[in-house]
């Protein structure tokens, strides 16, 4: 035993404060790992080296979101056991404070160091004053509670309700994380945890001692007064290097927010789509990457991710930006949206680009036959990956290993259509000027429609080009049956790997991800991944 | 920030406060803390009475609510009260005065705390002119518009004209297009 532990006489609550810097330990831990998954220009760079060695290593850092989520949950579950600990402890001290009797150990260790104020054991100095008092006089205490608030206030409004709807309170709130940390830092600098000193266990040893506290320093006895000192801050050793690569993102992202990005076109899309053209010194993408954009004038503060629908082989790079919000509406006006005459270059609004990010689209031309799945705006990587590949293939005659492309459009309503059936529509029509119109098999699917929509669609049943989209190919009508499709291309494709790649809601990708592993038999194997923002 | 319906915001800060407050009460009795059996039970009281009245959700002025998991009934206790609990000054003051006696204890001071933070952003709410709906099932008009319903199967069948007019004719296009015999109306 040793006497950092007042205890008393229930068995049952001697190792509060060990209950307490337990947690403490792990939120040590945690706290560290939580800022890591957010510094995206460091983990797109990680991404980068690793993808040469396994690609699968490389896969899992799409999942940082998930794990910061996760870390955080660990730090709420640490918190409420190291704060419900330190309330017994509190009152504990307290009451050693309190029973003033000299028969009992408690009592007796709280009286060591009251001459001098520094070799001390118990935090609680006085008999007159209250567990809640200390606990805002105490810088330990005290922050604390600034930590812990911010804490609660940063989770309330990281609820996926108030982060789906209103991205910036959600932002803005985000930010105590700031306070947190400070705080986190300076827990532990008043030295509140105090234990033994290695010379006064020397002289004073527990095991023998604790019975005899009576006769502490009388001649004779064995055991001289213990002392006891504060145990020094740890937790700046576990954290300080997270923040200062966290720092270091934040000024990489201030860089970028400072290189000069020029709109060359803005196109406005039926259905609230915004289409930026952008140009930047020294910018390379991939297929199927994303960047955010900030518009100073609209708000400093917020970086918003949009998919790049251009393709790495244009020399402009464009994303199409749905009006859904605050952000995005300001941004819209800002481009000179509700105005009917075209705007000046000049009075385009400044933009800055980070990125651009790395996601699983990456890896599509990896596979020789591809299924592509997007539903509604869940299209717009893959708008960018069609583009790419008809550069490939056709204009630079380049040997692509994808041989074959299943692309599945799921849409909601018409209106979304346009500005994609455009691409599919030049897309078809240049196909079929090379004569090769079995390399891209496209099925668009409409799961809602309109009572006179449909007998539109009845009556001009019988016509060349589809009544809503203008494609040689058919609209269909409803949900796909996934079943026969996967069937349908494994029979086509024996002896291949098939890679499914979804952008749309959760159910729809677990269904395809028990169609994949329920048809990945034989020689066949689906192999599933999902877009996730 | 132009958008935010405070509230939305107020009740997630205030549920948590709740089981903040309760949990801290839980603690108070269990250890037995000094003053414990007055401070502890009004706290988990106050606790359990925030948590009723914040766990359903209100309807949302625009755009779809998301309700919490069982919440109907308690949707139907909360709004028998009438203008007590839809005004949200009301409910801004509630708390403000429910998270007093939480500060005398120091298990209970955090949910004392985030209870009047969550009083704050109420009270930012009812300025704002914001009030509690509830959210009742059949008041719900369905947005989705059936498709060739399964519900009422066509009664008729699908107007098609005669055969000879339905063979393709690729030259005339618009001769093939003809007049619907029976009119189609948006259900």
């Amino acid at each position: 035993i040793k006497y950092h532990q007042l205890t008393r006489l229930s068995l049952t609550r001697q190792h509060a404060l060990s209950w307490a810097r337990a947690p403490a330990a792990c939120l040590n831990f945690n706290c560290m790992l939580i800022l890591l998954p957010v510094c995206r220009n460091l983990l797109s760079f990680l991404r980068g080296t690793i993808q040469c060695c396994s690609r699968t290593a490389a896969r899992q850092l799409d999942r940082n979101l998930t794990f910061h989520k996760l870390v955080a949950y660990m730090i709420a579950f640490h918190t409420a056991v190291h704060i419900g600990a330190h309330l017994f402890n509190f009152e504990f001290f307290m009451d050693a404070q309190l029973d003033r009797n000299s028969s009992l150990l408690p009592f007796i260790l709280s009286e060591i160091g009251t001459g001098d104020n520094a070799s001390f054991l118990n935090p609680i100095r006085t008999n007159e004053t209250s567990p809640t008092i200390v606990m805002f006089t105490t810088i330990a205490g005290l922050t604390g509670v600034v930590i812990t608030l911010a804490l609660i206030l940063i989770i309330t409004s990281s609820m996926e309700v108030i982060r789906r709807s209103y991205f910036e309170v959600f932002w803005y709130t985000h930010h105590l994380f700031v306070i947190f940390f400070i705080g986190l830092v300076f827990h532990g600098f008043g030295r509140i945890v105090r234990g033994q000193t290695a010379a006064s266990l020397k002289t004073n040893r527990p095991d023998v001692c604790a019975d005899q506290f009576e006769d502490w320093g009388n001649n004779g006895s064995e055991c001289a007064v213990p002392e006891f000192a504060g145990n020094p801050p740890m937790t700046w050793k576990w954290v300080v290097g997270p923040m200062i690569l966290y720092v270091c993102e934040r000024l990489v992202r201030l860089y970028r927010s400072h290189q000069k990005v020029v709109i060359t076109k803005v196109v406005m899309h039926p259905s609230k789509t915004l289409e930026l053209q952008m140009k930047r010194k020294g910018f390379h993408m991939e297929v199927g990457q994303y960047v955010f954009i900030q518009c100073p004038s609209v708000s400093r503060l917020e970086w918003h991710p949009f998919t790049l629908t251009s393709a790495p082989e244009e020399d402009y790079f464009s994303a199409h930006i749905r009006i859904v919000g605050d952000w995005t509406q300001a941004l819209y006006e800002a481009c000179g949206g509700d105005k009917t005459e075209p705007q000046e270059a000049w009075k385009l609004p400044k933009l800055a680009i980070d990125g651009p990010f790395g996601t699983a689209s990456e890896d599509v031309f990896r596979y020789e036959v591809v299924m592509l799945v997007g539903a509604g705006i869940g299209v717009t990587p893959f708008a960018s990956i069609l583009k790419s590949v008809w550069y490939k293939r056709i204009q630079n005659n380049q040997d692509v290993f994808t041989k074959k492309i299943y692309f599945y459009w799921l849409c909601p309503e018409t209106q979304a259509f346009e500005w994609f059936a455009d691409l599919l529509q030049s897309l078809e029509g240049q196909m079929a000027e090379k004569g090769v119109t079995d390399f891209l098999s496209y099925n668009i699917y409409l799961t809602r429609w309109k009572e006179t929509e449909a007998a539109h669609f009845r009556v001009h049943h019988e016509a060349e080009n589809d009544p809503i989209t203008g494609l040689k190919q058919k609209t269909l009508y409803g949900k796909p049956n996934w079943d026969n499709e996967f069937t349908h291309i494994a029979s086509k494709h024996p002896g291949t790997k098939v890679g499914v790649f979804l952008c749309g809601p959760p159910q729809l990708g677990k269904s395809l991800e028990k169609q994949s592993l329920s048809h990945t038999e034989g020689d066949v194997k689906f192999i599933f991944n999902k877009e996730n923002f | 920030m132009g958008k935010i319906e405070w509230a939305m915001w107020a009740n997630e800060q205030a549920l948590a406060s709740g089981l903040i407050l309760l949990t801290g009460g839980i603690v108070g009795v269990a250890g037995q803390f000094r003053g414990w059996p007055f401070a502890a039970y009004i706290i988990s009281a106050a606790g359990v009475f925030v948590c009723l009245l914040e766990y359903p959700r209100s309807k949302r002025a625009k755009g779809t609510s998301v309700e919490r998991t069982g919440q109907y009934c308690f949707t139907v206790c909360v709004k028998s009260f009438g203008p007590l609990t839809r005004n949200y000054y009301v409910r801004a003051f509630l708390h403000a005065a429910i998270c007093v006696p939480g500060g005398f204890m120091l298990a209970t001071v955090l949910g004392c705390v985030c209870l009047g933070i969550a009083s704050l952003i109420y009270l930012a709410a009812a300025i704002r002119g914001e009030h509690w709906e509830p959210v009742l099932p059949q008041k719900e008009t369905t947005r989705k518009t059936d498709p060739v319903s399964v519900r009422n199967p066509p009664e008729m069948p699908p107007p098609r004209p005669p055969p000879e007019v339905r063979r393709k004719r690729v030259d005339d296009l618009e001769g093939a297009a003809y007049d619907n015999p029976i009119p189609v109306s948006d259900k």
